[in-house]
């Protein structure tokens, strides 16, 4: 992949599409609830239920993930894990991340 | 883009002075709600509101700055995954342009991450969109928790400041709403930071990203495994999350086995959810 700049600023009008369509589910996940809030009761045991969302997806998508990996990538994201939870610092955390897994291949 | 230009009209159309910083200007009487000595006593009998607080809301553009200001250091860190979202747009195909784009209209961070995750070449546009609407389901309770205090606004300046909402300006608006500082710009002010630093951080990563060359030989391939371990990190809430968590992995670990497609995300997601709202005892 180039840099150049007519690929750099090339606007595929399907990807656009699909784009201007996820910013609009957005948008409607943004406004929705205020909108909705002044007619329905949203009931506790529904909040609860889409307050666990974000974290489960992140789960659902790393599991398949890590499964299909192997012990150099499960040791880095340990290491991910470790930075994360001493610093929390994101940036500190995915190069931890990136240099642990070059390291555990050459290892491995 | 678009956002940014609704700020002009919500914000200029305020008159009023500065509530916090400038509070010698207009001797006039309508900017007594504004002070928050005199605003206690005369306002509580307008409504039986549920929070005192929410009674004395303005929207200034001291309220746009201040959110701004308090919000750019934690902003700085949401240019972090920013930068990774760059690089992994750039990995999947996309260009420059169309990453931007993202960032600046779509604007929620793990929601864009898990899309570019998604993407492939025939584009599964259904498994996207219906995802993107999932993770991001949360807004939806995250702005309803404003209805104390923007129900004293206009309908522009609340879906206007709404559209800048993101977890963590959301947080800092809530802190300082419950503080008592009737700043209802706050959410925009800061939601601006947000956006500045996200787009402008994307196009740094997606312009990073095309230098990398061959991702796997720097571990570049990695970083989106990274980014999801380290946005778990964050979501963890402790004890109560992990009925949720073992579900949606133990969900997803089996769809993505006998499922075509990505679909177990979004099925890891919805399955983990359905258990919650089961299992809540109120």
């Amino acid at each position: 992949m180039t840099t150049d700049l007519p690929s750099a600023l090339s606007l595929d009008p399907f990807i656009v599409g699909v784009i201007l369509a996820m910013a609009a589910v957005t948008v409607l996940t943004k406004v929705g609830g205020i909108w909705l809030v002044r007619r329905v009761d949203l009931s506790e045991r529904l909040e609860a239920g889409l307050s666990v969302l974000p974290g489960a997806i992140v789960i659902a998508i790393l599991g398949p993930e890590l499964a299909a990996g192997g012990p150099a990538e499960w040791g880095a994201a340990g290491l991910v894990l470790l930075v994360m939870w001493r610093t929390e610092n994101i940036l500190l955390a995915l190069i931890a991340g990136v240099v642990g897994v070059v390291a555990f291949r050459a290892v491995v | 883009m678009d956002a940014d230009a609704d700020t002009r009209p919500v914000a200029s159309e305020s008159t009023r002075d500065a509530d916090d910083s400038a509070a010698t200007g207009s001797p006039d009487s309508e900017s007594d709600e504004q002070r928050p000595l005199e605003a206690e006593p005369t306002e509580t009998e307008t409504a039986g509101d549920l929070e005192p607080a929410a009674e004395s809301v303005s929207f200034t553009w001291a309220g746009v700055r201040t959110g701004f200001l308090t919000c750019v250091p934690v902003a700085l860190g949401v240019g972090g995954y920013g930068i990774a979202f760059g690089v992994l747009a750039n990995q999947a195909g996309l260009s420059v342009a169309e990453a931007t784009l993202m960032s600046a209209t779509v604007l929620a961070g793990a929601a864009q991450i898990v899309a570019v995750e998604l993407w492939a070449d025939p584009l599964p546009v259904g498994a996207i969109i219906a995802t993107v609407f999932a993770i991001n389901l949360r807004y939806s309770l995250m702005g309803a928790a404003l209805q104390p205090w923007f129900k004293h606004l206009s309908p522009a300046k609340i879906y206007g400041s709404l559209y800048m909402m993101a977890d963590e300006n959301w947080a800092l608006t809530m802190r300082d709403l419950k503080s008592g500082s009737g700043r209802g710009a706050f959410l925009l002010g800061s939601g601006i930071a947000i956006w500045v630093f996200w787009v402008g951080a994307t196009i740094v990563g997606a312009l990073a990203g095309g230098v990398i060359g061959d991702p796997a030989q720097y571990g570049a391939d990695f970083i989106l495994t990274a980014v999801f371990v380290a946005l778990a990190a964050e979501l963890w809430e402790g004890h109560s999350s992990l009925v949720p968590w073992v579900v949606a992995l133990g969900t997803a670990v089996l769809a993505a086995e006998y499922l075509p497609g990505r679909w177990y995300i979004l099925l890891g997601g919805l399955v983990a959810a359905t258990v919650e709202v089961i299992r809540y005892d109120d």
